[in-house]
């Protein structure tokens, strides 16, 4: 019985990054089908944005007046617009917006989630209070409200649309980080550590960064979802990326509306690119949730009070209780 | 008990406060002053502003807005006017006053958000409870697939395809004028029954994950394996044991969706040109009308936060535990 709970614990303890990542896609590619399938599709997403410029067939804006509102055909895949644009080729540019909007937007959404839930859960007391007053503040505002208000206030852009998502992201998300620090704290390991003189500095980076990379990992893959969707929601009302630059939410506004009754192909390709690659990643963002911690969420209620693992769980885990 | 209902009310002001200072603030943050813009804005011909008026000087209407006192007074005379007088400022536009512009939006955007929400709690409670006690079955695979397909397929694709395409196929669109529902109850439900069912399969799928996790929490408590190893039959262990317990965290995923709700009437009414609050927002953001976008955000944020306080209270008294802390 010892023994068995010292081989779970030790992987928590001496776990460095580079193993946690390995073992990660080792995992997801063994064991979790439907996770490698939202894997491939994120890749995909990657590939396509990152190399926009060689793999569509026509200019992001050639216009093409002649082959205006054409339906699918050997020129062109998916029909032509109401200008004559290629709609494949904007729907590849487009997916270069959606992947530099939500890598960038979730990079700093967890930056602030981790500053802002690493200061507020490891010091605690007064300053935690006043800060979670802020956070609570910050998430009763609905966040495509607060996103179009301050949308309308910096401008239509690419950077505004990135710092406005991150930091929006970044304070709500900073909770469940609270959440998962305020858990580690409580193990005997911290105190411990704290007891021998171990410094600040030394604790969080030891101790605190390596076991809070678990909720870091699962909030980052399921949150790209939630960025890109929000990209895509901000510029069809049209406050998202101006034009020419295509963006998917953007192809579906109301400027086309009118005309797609008359080209109804218009309507389908965006949406259901938004929709194949948000499925995509939410599958992966699960599937790494499933491996990495069923359990450690926070901050849902205060029912699973957001605790870590305690051995007697480990152990009904890892005996295949689940 | 009181205790605790005390300890939350008192949390609950300090949030306010900042939850107002926040909304003041937004508007107040617009480069170049609101005054620039708005003098650029009622000095051009035409832009339905002052209604035939000259336009004013810019002394005049620093004044008129009162913002030649610093901010912390213009802070202190636009909370007092809330709270004291429950007056809003006029709308910068029409010059009517804001809370005559939004009031009869808001039954519009309840109803919606009523009825999205229940058709997703419809959804989700059952779909998630099976695909917890079915756990890594087909059945749950599928329920999970199912679910993360709702979250994934954005709602105003749905809703702009419910607009085109049956009008392609069958001549059909939904109509566009809202019938209140103290003058005819099933034509307003026939309205606003496929905005709902939009936004509420949309929520439904976030809804079931959760429900789906709230269950499996609850099933691998010990006293779950107690009633299993009792030999109690599977339907009792999950209706009488798990199904209770479980279902309090389904008051905080209420609370928790609230603003989800709200942000999504906002595309949905636009869609569907609903006379609402959303689409009032929208307008009114497009016409750099800020009385009316601060009245909005302050109306929903506070509702927002009064209902979390009454789930967090529902809390207390439905969790014992939570009382004796």
């Amino acid at each position: 019985m010892v023994g068995a709970a010292e081989s779970i614990s030790k992987p928590v303890a001496q776990s460095k990054k580079r193993g946690l990542l390995v073992d990660l896609i080792t995992r997801l590619v063994k064991e979790k089908p439907l996770g490698l399938i939202g894997g491939i599709i994120f890749l995909i997403l990657l590939f396509t944005g990152i190399f926009a410029d060689l793999l569509a067939p026509y200019g992001m804006n050639e216009v093409n007046l002649v082959a205006r509102l054409s339906p699918p055909s050997a020129q062109f895949w998916l029909g032509t617009d109401t200008v004559g644009r290629d709609i494949l080729s904007r729907i590849i540019y487009g997916a270069r917006v959606s992947m530099i909007v939500g890598m960038a937007a979730m990079v700093l959404s967890l930056t602030i989630s981790v500053t802002i839930g690493i200061l507020s859960g490891f010091i605690g007391g007064k300053f935690d209070l006043v800060v979670q007053r802020f956070v609570d503040a910050w998430i009763c505002f609905p966040w495509l409200i607060i996103l179009i208000s301050v949308m309308s206030l910096l401008g239509p852009g690419l950077w505004q649309m990135i710092i406005v998502l991150g930091v929006s992201g970044g304070i709500g998300g900073s909770r469940i980080i609270r959440s998962a620090v305020i858990g580690i704290k409580e193990n005997m390991y911290v105190a411990s550590a704290v007891a021998v003189g171990a410094s600040t500095p030394r604790i969080l980076a030891h101790h605190i960064l390596p076991n809070i990379l678990p909720p870091v990992i699962i909030m980052f893959s399921i949150g790209i979802g939630g960025v890109i969707m929000a990209e895509a929601s901000l510029s069809f009302l049209g406050f998202g990326i101006p034009p020419p630059q295509p963006s998917w939410g953007g192809m579906l506004s109301g400027q086309g509306r009118e005309y797609m009754l008359l080209a109804p192909w218009m309507a389908i390709w965006p949406g259901l690119a938004l929709s194949v690659v948000i499925y995509g990643v939410n599958m992966l963002g699960d599937a790494v949730r499933d491996i990495l911690d069923p359990r450690m969420r926070g901050g849902i209620g205060r029912y699973g009070g957001g605790k870590a693992l305690s051995i007697k769980q480990k152990l009904n885990k890892a005996s295949g209780l689940q | 008990m009181r205790n605790y209902l005390i300890r939350r009310l008192l949390l609950l002001i300090p949030t306010l406060f900042i939850v107002t200072v926040i909304v003041f603030l937004m508007v107040r943050l617009v480069p170049g002053t609101v005054v620039d813009v708005l003098l650029a804005e009622l000095a051009t011909p035409g832009s339905g502003g002052t209604q035939g008026a000259t336009a004013p000087d810019r002394e005049e209407l620093i004044r008129k807005m009162g913002l030649d006192v610093p901010i912390h007074i213009q802070y202190g005379h636009w909370i007092s006017d809330i709270i004291l007088h429950g007056d809003f400022g006029d709308s910068l536009r029409t010059r009517r006053a804001v809370t005559e512009t939004i009031a009869p939006k808001i039954p519009v955007t309840l109803e919606l958000g009523a009825m999205a929400l229940v058709l997703a709690m419809l959804i989700s409670l059952p779909l998630g409870v099976y695909s917890a006690i079915r756990q890594d079955t087909i059945g749950d695979y599928v329920g999970r697939s199912i679910a993360i397909a709702l979250i994934a397929i954005p709602s105003f694709w749905v809703a702009t395809m419910v607009m085109v395409f049956p009008s392609i196929w069958w001549h059909w669109t939904p109509s566009t004028e809202y019938i209140p529902l103290t003058h005819d109850p099933w034509g307003n439900i026939r309205m606003l029954i496929i905005p709902a069912l939009i936004m509420g399969t949309h929520m439904a799928g976030g809804t079931m994950r959760m429900t789906r996790t709230m269950m499996l929490e609850v099933l691998r408590q010990d006293y779950i394996r107690t009633a299993w190893s009792k030999g109690l039959m599977e339907r009792v262990v999950v209706i009488r044991h798990a199904l209770k317990n479980a279902f309090i965290p389904v008051v905080t995923i209420v609370g928790m969706q609230l603003p989800v709700l709200l942000g999504g009437t906002v595309i949905i009414e636009q869609i569907f040109v609903l006379p609402g609050m959303g689409r009032l927002m929208l307008e009114a953001i497009n016409k750099r009308d800020y009385t009316i976008v601060s009245g909005i955000n302050l109306l929903i944020a506070a509702f927002v936060l009064v209902i979390n306080l009454v789930v967090d209270m529902s809390y207390g008294f439905l969790d014992p535990r939570v009382r004796y802390k």
